[in-house]
């Protein structure tokens, strides 16, 4: 299309894409578990992994002689400390027993055989075996940092 | 009974009807951020979000834009996001909103070309992609005078027919995550629509060679939200097709299929 441009009409490669971006995976909302599951376990993988650098460079430390070694272990005896290892406990459960859940999803298992739909049309594969998973995972997670609450702050 | 918030409140549209506020999307002409236009407009009980639509473009605002076609949910022309959410208009009543107000915007993740009209040119190239039509070298249908079918038994029928039922509205494709951030992804519908195919007794070629299937831009990213199925309004369950494709490609599941036998009518027997 060339010339001027008729008033009123619009061209798909001057409009705004629209794509939603990363909003469209940060809000867990309006579409149900699974969505808030595939939220979760991006936010917890994302963290666990912004940990595991940093544990493997305060592990590295040691190289540096014993005394960074023994602020890092002071650190994880303060309250911070102890709240910031109890987020590392619920966030790897979760993460761990949901994983687990995604592995057999993604092979096709759990997911339920294609049939003849019926209204009203729910999803098969969005089935109760699913959500049970999800839950579990957190109520797992919950049990664990509760848990982890009980030695870390009671000595338990 | 209409469901909504105000169904106690008169109507000054008269007895038997209520009102409601439409928020319409209004692009810009500069392809910026648009806006909203506000109408107050009466329902009944069975009003649809395009009855509703329609309602405003007779008799407030012409020039709105809009699609639609079949309005009954067969055509898929209508889709768009309703109070927040992909939907088709003309499958949504006003009533199961439940809200005095109802926004109307067109879907995510496709460009816009005028308020609620949405360009589909991407999401059918994905489509396209999927080769969504039977291969077997056995037919050529062009050079084969004689009449063929395949016999396919019922079983086998239902191991694709929900996919089948895709009617390409994109509101699986709208509410997907992963297109939301990766252009190169192929989506729900056509992933959907590629085991479609390869489930189907009758085709004998393989798709799973395929780039926009297996890359790292194609199958693998979808992580199972499962909010493609939540929307779609068919039944067919894209979320389920795609996992099934995963297994079928880990060769967890079967993967090879007994292709159908090809019944040639030579056309002697008929009167």
């Amino acid at each position: 299309m060339s010339g001027p441009r008729r008033k009123g009409l619009y061209r798909a490669d001057e409009s705004r894409n629209n794509r939603e971006g990363l909003k469209g995976w940060l809000d867990p909302t309006g579409y149900g578990w699974e969505r808030v599951s595939y939220w979760l376990q991006r936010l917890t993988g994302l963290f666990l992994l912004v940990y595991f650098v940093g544990h493997v460079y305060e592990t590295s430390s040691l190289t540096g002689g014993i005394g960074s070694w023994n602020a890092m272990l002071k650190f994880t005896e303060t309250t911070w400390g102890h709240l910031f290892l109890i987020l590392v406990i619920g966030t790897s459960t979760y993460h761990s027993i949901n994983g687990i859940r995604l592995i057999f999803t993604e092979t096709g298992i759990g997911v339920g055989k294609p049939g003849r739909p019926e209204y009203p049309y729910d999803a098969l594969s969005l089935n109760y075996r699913q959500k049970s998973g999800i839950w579990i995972a957190l109520i797992l997670a919950v049990v664990a940092m509760a848990y982890g609450y009980n030695v870390l702050f009671s000595g338990g | 009974m209409l469901g909504t918030k105000e169904q106690g409140a008169k109507s000054k549209y008269g007895p038997g009807n209520h009102n409601v506020t439409m928020r319409i999307y209004r692009s810009s002409k500069e392809g910026n951020k648009g806006n909203f236009d506000s109408f107050d407009i009466p329902i009944q009980r069975w009003t649809t979000v395009l009855d509703a639509l329609l309602y405003v473009k007779a008799y407030k605002d012409s020039s709105i834009g809009i699609r639609y076609s079949c309005r009954m949910a067969s055509c898929g022309s209508c889709g768009m996001k309703i109070n927040g959410k992909p939907r088709l208009a003309c499958y949504t009543n006003v009533s199961e909103l439940e809200s005095s107000e109802i926004s109307c915007e067109p879907m995510s993740n496709f460009p816009v070309l005028r308020d609620l009209v949405t360009d589909f040119s991407q999401f059918l190239s994905h489509h396209r992609k999927m080769k969504p039509y039977l291969i077997n070298p056995e037919v050529d249908l062009c050079d084969n005078p004689e009449l063929s079918e395949f016999l396919q038994n019922p079983t086998d029928a239902d191991k694709f027919l929900q996919f089948s039922y895709c009617i390409k509205c994109g509101l699986c494709y709208s509410a997907c995550p992963t297109v939301a951030t990766d252009t190169k992804f192929p989506g729900p519908q056509a992933l959907a629509q590629a085991y479609r195919y390869s489930a189907d007794t009758r085709d004998a070629g393989s798709r799973y060679g395929l780039t926009a299937i297996d890359s790292r831009h194609g199958l693998w990213r979808c992580h199972f939200s499962g909010s493609c199925s939540k929307v779609c309004p068919k039944g067919v369950d894209p979320a389920l097709g795609i996992q099934l494709l995963k297994g079928n490609i880990m060769s967890f599941a079967k993967r090879r299929k007994k292709i159908a036998e090809l019944k040639q009518h030579t056309g002697k027997s008929a009167d």
